[in-house]
């Protein structure tokens, strides 16, 4: 699950699959997501894992880290 | 059409003269429907101005006197409509600025508001909750200001507001200042775009004339109050018009998209106004699952304004909601700046707007729009550009060549334009009006051509980078990453990408590294990117540090940037798409 989360950030986000992402890297913060693309990342999220994020849920506090976004996921399942 | 209040033949001399006869003649109906996270509120034209008086008096308890300048710094709601309309009835000039958002870094931000009220000599902040403390630390020692207030304390005081008195005081002049929009400069320091209520009711008369405006209009909005298209036609001209207006928040709407066609189902929406990147937004976004039952029938008018317009954006939008009752007729384009006012060319209202296919090598290389006619639609050697329509009825524009002179049908040149809805000049700065405005033209700095009266544009001069309907400038960019350990100094170019997928510009940063080892590599990209998020609220999509001497330079020595974005789509972008 962290490598897929991992690959499709680096694909479709970044767009640099050769890019060193690590787990605690801020995406928000740190600019490599942005709000439009969190809203697709939880459509990848939903589609993939089967976890569904309210949109409340969408936001730096709570998705900034690939950490925090699987820890969030596990929590869902 | 004959019922509207405000009509090119019929028009009140100043917004608070109108304000008067909504109060007086329109008091029970629906001014603002706010879509909000706990659900639906609606405000009566009444309750709308007897809110604008609560913060009218909190104003004038700091001394607001008229002609003073008023900060907005507030969440998308009611309390921002309510406080722009309260510095209105003092005849004070209200100015909204952008709300502090997830990626900007809170110090920079608090430098820009802090930079904007010390320049502009602003007389009263009103903050949200949260930034009201910090606000108030920063700002301190500002000679002109006179308060930052808690907007909730503005909310929460329970004294009489004594609107009749208030609407009833006449305190600006046609002429007068109504209100700033900031526009975004590429020195950094924004430009506040003065706006008289004669220009700004000017605007209304011949924009809701140009889009058939009528009593049965509902508009509805999840656009920006900060930028001209959110202000004008999703704040001031429906409610000027007594218009119903449901309204809802950006961030609200970025991060469930559904809820603004639920609007407009619900509410039987019939215009909307969209930047070109929300429509492939919305087309790729929403499951069917969430829409279900959706009927978009309503919609007369979805206007497709203040981002370069794609025809793809519209086949995929229209693809998608066809289904859901969406009219291919509904499709309709506009180009507007805060300069004046709003809108200054609108398409047609009732078909699509016309697109001209051109040869892409004239248009690129000889600055000519030769049309090639539709047999080579799908072609390399063909572009599509859609119209934006033509001037609305009290606007002229023509197309100028360097030297200012008009050029012929079909020559690409800048865009100048004429009208009763201009600018005054930007505040405070003489030496901005002056570079921009000549002998009763204002030249936008935009360029296109015009055929057969029709404005197309193709392009904006200073390399002007728009994301999500946000302008960048990538001078503001390449200053911020000058001082970064790995980086050669000035040896960094930003330019933007076109995404076909998302229909906007994805921001591009070529950089030359005086490193090869890889995690130090990274290391730059990371602060790159973090930098660029923090201070400009937009994302770096492509970071592509190379190697000395990578980068194209001018004869004078100067990054030649739109040489290197070429480069770096033909030989980045193009050449290993797997690889991305």
């Amino acid at each position: 699950m962290r490598d897929q989360l991992r690959e499709y950030i680096k694909a479709h986000m970044i767009k640099d699959t050769s890019y060193p992402l690590k787990d605690d890297e801020p995406l928000i913060t740190g600019g490599l997501v942005d709000s439009f693309s969190l809203v697709e990342l939880a459509i990848f999220i939903e589609d993939t894992f089967g976890v569904h994020f309210d949109d409340p849920e969408l936001t730096a506090a709570n998705m900034n880290t690939v950490n925090q976004i699987l820890s969030n996921i596990e929590a869902k399942q | 059409m004959s019922d509207l209040p405000i009509t090119p033949d019929r028009r009140p001399a100043t917004l608070l003269e109108q304000a008067r006869w909504l109060a007086r003649e329109r008091p029970d109906e629906t001014a603002v429907l706010l879509i909000e996270h706990e659900g639906e509120r609606r405000l009566t034209t009444h309750d709308f101005f007897t809110g604008a008086a609560r913060f009218a008096g909190a104003l004038e308890a700091c001394g607001v006197k008229p002609g003073d300048l008023v900060v907005l710094v507030l969440q998308h709601g009611e309390a921002v409509l309510n406080g722009f309309w309260g510095a209105l009835l003092l005849g004070a000039i209200p100015s909204i600025f952008p709300f502090l958002s997830d990626k900007l870094d809170r110090e920079r931000y608090f430098d820009s508001v802090r930079q904007l009220v010390d320049h502009s000599g602003v007389r009263v902040v009103i903050a949200s909750p949260e930034l009201h403390v910090p606000l108030q630390e920063r700002l301190a020692g500002i000679p002109s200001l006179a308060a930052v207030l808690n907007v909730d304390e503005v909310v929460g005081a329970r004294h009489a507001v004594p609107l009749q008195e208030y609407l009833h005081r006449n305190p600006a002049q046609p002429d007068d200042t109504a209100f700033l929009q900031h526009s975004s400069g590429s020195t950094g320091l924004q430009k506040g775009v003065m706006l008289s209520h004669r220009a700004v009711l000017n605007q209304i008369a011949a924009y809701s004339a140009a889009v058939n405006l009528s009593p049965d209009d509902v508009v509805v909005s999840w656009l920006p109050l900060y930028h001209d298209m959110g202000l004008i036609a999703g704040f001031i001209m429906p409610v000027l018009q007594g218009i119903p207006l449901v309204l809802m928040s950006p961030f609200h709407w970025v991060r469930d998209p559904k809820i603004l066609l639920w609007a407009i189902h619900h509410h039987r929406g019939t215009l909307c106004w969209l930047p070109n990147f929300a429509y492939n937004f919305l087309a790729t976004r929403i499951r069917p699952a969430a829409i279900t039952g959706l009927d978009l029938s309503s919609l007369r008018a979805v206007i497709n304004c203040s981002e370069p317009v794609y025809a793809e954006s519209h086949r995929v939008f229209l693809e998608q909601y066809a289904y859901y009752g969406l009219r291919e007729s509904a499709l309709a384009t506009c180009y507007a700046m805060a300069e004046n006012t709003f809108a200054v060319t609108q398409s047609a209202l009732g078909a699509p707007p016309k697109l001209d296919v051109v040869d892409r090598r004239a248009l690129m290389e000889d600055r000519q729009a030769v049309p090639v006619g539709t047999r080579y639609i799908v072609s390399l050697q063909t572009t599509t550009l859609v119209s934006c329509g033509v001037p609305i009825p009290n606007c002229d524009i023509k197309i100028v060549d360097e030297q200012r002179q008009p050029l012929p049908e079909r020559r690409v040149g800048e865009i100048a334009l004429r009208s009763d809805s201009m600018l005054t000049g930007y505040y405070q700065r003489p030496d901005a009006s002056a570079e921009v405005m000549a002998d009763g033209w204002y030249f936008t700095g935009d360029m296109g051509y015009l055929a057969d009266g029709e404005l197309y544009i193709t392009g904006r001069k200073k390399d002007l980078i728009i994301v999500g309907g946000k302008n960048v400038y990538p001078q503001d960019i390449e200053n911020l990453l000058n001082d970064i350990p790995g980086l050669h100094p000035g040896r960094a170019v930003a330019f933007g990408v076109f995404n076909e997928q998302l229909g906007t510009e994805d921001v591009a940063i070529v950089a030359e590294a005086d490193t090869d080892d890889l995690d130090a590599r990274a290391d730059i990209m990371r602060e790159v990117r973090a930098r660029v998020a923090q201070s400009t609220d937009v994302m770096a999509r492509y970071v592509h540090l190379v190697d000395a001497k990578w980068l194209i330079k001018t004869s004078s020595g100067k990054i030649a940037r739109r040489a290197n974005r070429e480069k770096f789509i033909n030989e980045v972008l193009n050449k290993v798409p797997e690889q991305r």
